[in-house]
Formats: C-alpha cells, structure tokens, sequence
C-alpha cells in the first residue's frame, strides 16, 4: 500500500472554534475536526482524492480521517489537523521537559484508507477508554 | 415578552475579551448576538446544545442522575481518599472559582494545572528567564506601526483581534491600515498570512533558528548562511530593518511557536529579539491567549502561591516545576489518583497516552456540557456558563481586568462553579474534622 511521509501540524479553525461551540456530538463538529488537510500533490502520491478516507500514523497511535485538501495552503510534505480527540490520538505525551507536549511538527505516515471508517466520537471515546469505563463500572465505583 | 439588548457585554470565547457586544434576551433566551465573532455568535446561540442538566455518578449499569448534595458527597469524600489528585481546567471559569479550586488543591495536598501548560506555558518559562516588554491592546491600538504575528492565525483563532487592537483598527495615533505594516511568520500560508503586507514561510520546527539569526540581524551581525528554516538571509535582514526602523512594533506569537520543537527555548529566543530590539526602538512582545481567562488562572495562582500554573502541594507548601509537576507529565508518569476537572475537556486535548491514564482514575468534572472528558468521568457536576448564566471576574490576553454579566438565568437548579467548588471544599473539610 503507497504512503507518504509528512511533517503533522494540528491547530485551530474557525470551522472546529465554530463548532465545539455548537457541541461536541453533533455532525457539525465531526465534520469539522475528524479531517485532516493534505495538498493534491501528496494526495496523488498515495492515489487518494479529496473526500477519501486515509489513516494517519505516528510513532503514538493511529486514527481514520477524512482527508481534505488544503484550506490554507500547505507546503509539500506537510498536513495538518484541527485540535480534537481524533488529532490527539496521533500526538506524544513527552513534553521534552516543558510541560507541553509536541502538537506541531510531527514526523507521520499517511497511507489510504477507503475502506475503513471514521468512528464518531462516542465510538472514539469507547475505543480509546473503554475498557477502563468497564473496569470502572465492574468496580462499583 | 419583553426583548431586552445589554450593551458592551464581555464574550468569553477567546482571549480577545471582546467587551463590545450587544446581546438581545427574550424570555430568557439569547435571541441576538451584535458585534460578536463567529466562534462567540456560535457560543452565545448555541449554549444550550448539548447541556447538562442533572448531577451523574458512575455506577455498575453507567451513569445514574443524582442530586448536587450526593455528587458534592462522592467528589469530597474521593478527594479526601487520594494522596495526590489533580484539579484541572480553570481556563474557562471565573477568578472567583479559580481561588476556591487552589484553595481545594491545598487543602488536599495535591496538584493544580490550568490549560497554560498545554498553550503558552513556555512563554511563561521563556519571561523567568529573559522578562518580557509588554503593555495594553489599547495601546498597541493606538501606536503600533509594525505588527508581526509569529506562528499565530488570529482570523481562526481571534477573529476581531485584528479590528479591535491591531492592524485594522483605528487608533488615536495609527488611523487606517495604510499606516501599519504588517508581517506574518508561519509555517503555513493561512487566512492571516493572506492579508499580511510581508508574509515569511517558513520550515516546520525551525522558529529558534530562524529568530536568533533575526536576533543576529538586528544586532548588525553577519549571518554566515544563505538561508536560515528556508528563509533567505537578504529577506532576514529586510525584516530586521523594518523592524529597527519602526516607532513602535508588536510581535504576536500562538502556539505555532510554543508547541513546535524548541518549546520555552524557542520563546527565550523571542523574548530576546524584543529585548534587542529594544536597544534601537519601542516593541513588545504578546502571547495569544486562547481561553478568555487563561491569563486570569495564571494571575489568581501567582496571586495566591507566587506560581502561575503546574502547582504542587503534595509535600504541604506550593512547589513549580513545569515538565515534572505540568498535568501531562503527572498522568504519563501515572502519578496522579484522581482528578477534579474544571471547565475542560483535557480526554479531547491531551495526548492519547496522559488522556488514557486521566480516564483510568476517579474522574470528577464540572462542565455546562457533554464531552468526551464527562463521558470518561465518575462524577458529572453540570454547571453555569461564566459571562452567560453567572457573572465573574478575567483576564484579557494583555492583563486587563474585565467583569462579565449574568444575560440570562441557568437551567432550573443548575449551579455556579463557586458555587460547586465551595461546597466540595466545606464538604471536605467537614469529612476532615470528623475523621
């Protein structure tokens, strides 16, 4: 299967300020967040296309989104997601001493994914946290 | 009924304040929002999506409604079990329950962290170490004639930060866009960079590199290199130049600076520029604030411990050491064995692996709304909307002062974050006393 190596930026949009406003379960926000923006010459690479599915990979975790092309322009190589769970579930808990963990500039993979799903969130939530909800509630806490 | 307008209403969305806002009620229901941004019109007519309307504790079959007093009871009691919780959040909360939560973190012996340490947290380590030259959005309204955003995308994430303070408004002294220039630094070409009169791209993770070599131009040093993050040397030192010959200047920085490699180096590297750019005209240097009162939590900590954020108790006296005592760092290292969250959604924003380990302890959280992080918690506590349903005292990005408003009345029975947080603390002491 083709991929590309990619430098991952995640940050604010108005469409993910908008919407956490809005709520956080509702379609407006997954739209807006469960994405991620690759230019259309990386797309090609992996002969994806605007509106296709694709998994992004890092050395923290992987996650399904939508791939989108870019809003804002991005150099080659370069991708980017708004802040969200989706976004998180790629990012590393090492904040190299600081207190704030690496959100930009994350060595990642992107390879297609037109066959899988994007979960929503209470899907994410449940897979992410699951078995500790489980473990929680068999605990009678 | 009745419509009512209120007038120069506070929003709380971002760290703009904006304090401009016309907001019209009927029958207790916002039904128009003058003036506000689309994140703030989305907040203001959106409130109510999604609200929680009723205490929750975890049981064996899930979540089950509860009254205030039990929820107060399980969060106390949880609390007073622990050897080192973490309360969190605060960022979207008042000052007033700010100092009850620090309040509660000494009493418990145990951690407090607000959003700061996942935000500009290394703009805070960067000022121990180089000071910093700030002063009023007024007054950079009324003087700056350079302004640079650095790693910032104020038309996303501030929209009426340009209007109100900066390039686009109408300053006493600085009339009309014409006589500002503006410069844009970013990785991306964004929205922002779009209107800027100077846009510098730049590569990924390179900001340190690229501000000391601007340092090194501003100083009048030979940079021995073509180019520095991508950036040519002719363009670094044209930069430099507008920036010395400027009578006032002003660099914004977001998170593109603190959260890329380099952290609170990349913001000593910042502070530093200002400072020599200091020795040849008037800059100051600004973080952009995201939550509307992150730089209040900052300012209630300092006030009450000397620290701004990453608090630690546990050994009886308030200790600071962001990297160890950061919310991250204690649940990566599992060091924490519950957790009170205020006003936050840190199970959405925290990296997978801090996240996971937040949700396998007792998790209380205080929030007007569902999120993932009240789907992981224990304990649900709903809660009033600061600058809606309350009133409250923050922070402006810049240090200014600001009262909110009440505009309309909370659901029926839903209370306040004092009010919550004050009864935790009286609960918990009463537990204390009785052994």
């Amino acid at each position: 299967m083709s991929s590309i190596q990619v430098t991952l930026l995640t940050g604010r949009s108005l469409s993910q300020g908008r919407s956490k406003e809005q709520g956080k379960l509702s379609d407006f926000y997954h739209r807006s967040v469960a994405c991620c923006e690759i230019g259309a010459e990386d797309l090609s690479k992996i002969g994806a296309s605007h509106g296709e599915n694709v998994r992004v990979i890092t050395e923290h975790g992987s996650v399904v989104v939508k791939a989108i092309l870019p809003t804002q322009a991005l150099p080659q190589g370069v991708v980017f997601m708004p802040y969200s769970l989706w976004a998180t579930q790629v990012s590393g808990s090492d904040t190299d001493g600081s207190g704030m963990p690496s959100y930009k500039g994350t060595p990642a993979t992107v390879q297609p994914a037109k066959d899988e799903s994007i979960l929503s969130l209470e899907e994410l939530v449940r897979r992410s946290f699951g078995k500790k909800e489980r473990r929680k509630s068999a605990a009678g806490r | 009924m009745k419509q009512q307008t209120t007038s120069s209403v506070v929003c709380t969305v971002c760290g703009c304040c904006c304090d401009h806002l016309e907001v019209t009620v009927q029958d207790n229901k916002i039904i128009n929002a003058k003036n506000a941004c689309a994140m703030s019109s989305s907040k203001l007519l959106g409130y109510m999506n999604e609200r929680l309307m009723q205490p929750m504790i975890r049981g064996k079959n899930g979540f089950s409604n509860c009254s205030y007093e039990k929820a107060i009871d399980v969060t106390a009691r949880t609390l007073a079990r622990s050897r080192s919780p973490l309360f969190y959040g605060w960022s979207l909360t008042s000052c007033e329950a700010i100092e009850v939560g620090v309040e509660l973190a000494e009493e418990t012996g145990g951690f407090i962290d607000n959003t700061t340490s996942t935000c500009h947290g290394p703009m805070i380590l960067g000022v121990h170490e180089i000071g910093e030259s700030s002063c009023t959005l007024g007054e950079i309204r009324h003087r700056a004639d350079v302004v640079v955003y650095w790693g910032s995308n104020p038309v996303h994430a501030h929209p009426l930060h340009m209007s109100r303070y900066t390039v686009m408004s109408k300053g006493r002294f600085r009339r009309s866009r014409s006589e500002r220039k503006m410069i844009v630094i970013d990785v991306r070409r964004t929205d922002t960079a779009k209107m800027a009169d100077i846009f510098v791209q730049m590569e990924p993770n390179k900001d340190y590199e690229l501000l000391s070599a601007l340092r090194a131009a501003v100083r009048g040093d030979e940079i021995e290199q073509e180019e520095v993050a991508g950036v040519s040397v002719d363009r670094i030192e044209e930069l430099a130049e507008i920036m010395i010959n400027c009578e006032f200047g002003a660099l914004f920085f977001g998170l593109g600076l603190t959260m890329s490699a380099g952290k609170n180096k990349n913001l000593d590297a910042a502070l530093s520029l200002v400072r020599e750019l200091n020795s040849k005209t008037k800059f100051v240097i600004m973080p952009m604030r995201g939550h509307f009162n992150v730089n209040g939590a900052n300012n209630v900590m300092t006030w009450l411990t000397g620290y701004p954020y990453a608090l630690d108790f546990t050994q009886g006296f308030p200790r600071y050491n962001p990297g160890e005592t950061s919310a991250v760092d204690l649940l990566a290292r599992s060091e924490c064995d519950s957790s009170l969250v205020v006003a936050s959604d840190p199970i959405s924003n925290f990296p997978h692996q801090a996240a996971s380990n937040l949700a396998s302890i007792p998790l209380i959280t205080i929030d007007p709304h569902t999120t993932p992080t009240t789907m992981c918690s224990d304990v649900v506590l709903p809660s009033a909307h600061v600058g809606i349903e309350t009133g409250g005292t923050i922070y402006r990005m810049d240090g200014v002062v600001l009262e909110t408003r009440t505009l309309v009345k909370p659901p029926k029975g839903v209370k306040s974050d004092v009010e919550i947080l004050s009864a935790i603390l009286r609960r918990l002491k009463s537990i204390r006393r009785l052994g």
